[in-house]
């Protein structure tokens, strides 16, 4: 599963960030047939949690009401430099995982 | 039954639809499971969904809540529900105070026109909440699409 993290490459200490993922997976309802008509199992990323530096900032439940290819977008305080980590898990148990280092100045 | 007291009758009638207008239905068991039956106020919380949408599969969708997002006083989560999807949990969001602002954006699927709701717990226990009204013309989930 991919995914794309956007946010700012660096950041004055104390700055409210944006954080923006976007997640390739189809979420699948669950409520589709498939051509000969059988219903396709239901899939989808149902917890997703973002860590700083080790430390959970957010997490959300979701569930198939959530799009296909799932976009959240939040914001964190930039409190030191370091990584922030996604993890997401689907109904099939399929983990996955980005992430993306964020310098902070001041 | 005499002519006043008929009146007052109507008139007790007619002050219960305002009273659930002012709230999201307590009695529904989906709000009873957050809430544990405390009020939920209409304000605070900024639901904002397109006015129409051409298709339910994919729909902008964005909540902010008025908190200074201190450790004393932060939003903890943000919870939406839909009226006629067939899962009416959308979402949860667990905030912190180290969010810095109090404000999500995602896409969600709508099964057809309704009313969305957004309700958001505070800190300090107390729960807030906004809903909008939008209009689909192709809906998600149901249809072979």
């Amino acid at each position: 599963m991919a995914a794309r993290i956007q946010i700012p490459r660096e950041a004055k200490r104390g700055d409210v960030i944006e954080v923006r993922i976007l997640i390739q997976h189809p979420m699948e309802t669950g409520y589709r047939h498939d051509d000969v008509g059988h219903l396709i199992k239901r899939n989808v990323i149902n917890a997703l949690s973002c860590r700083y530096d080790g430390v959970e900032v957010f997490r959300a439940d979701l569930s198939s009401g959530i799009s296909a290819n799932p976009y959240v977008q939040f914001y964190t305080v930039a409190e030191a430099s370091g990584d922030l980590e996604f993890t997401w898990i689907d109904d099939e148990g399929e983990r996955g995982s980005e992430r993306q280092a964020i310098v902070v100045r001041g | 039954m005499k002519r006043r007291d008929f009146l007052a009758g109507a008139a007790g009638a007619l002050a219960l639809p305002g009273a659930a207008l002012a709230q999201v239905d307590p009695r529904d068991p989906l709000v009873r499971a957050l809430t544990n039956g405390a009020p939920v106020r209409k304000g605070k919380v900024t639901l904002v969904l397109p006015q129409l949408a051409d298709n339910g599969n994919s729909v902008p969708i964005r909540i902010t809540v008025d908190s200074p997002m201190t450790p004393a006083d932060h939003v903890k989560s943000i919870h939406l529900y839909s009226e006629r999807n067939p899962v009416p949990n959308m979402a949860n969001f667990y905030l912190g105070p180290r969010a810095g602002k109090a404000e999500i954006n995602s896409r969600v699927r709508l099964a057809g026109s309704q009313r969305v709701t957004a309700v958001a717990k505070l800190s300090d226990g107390s729960f807030w909440y906004d809903a909008a009204p939008i209009v689909v013309t192709l809906s998600a989930c149901l249809d072979e699409s």
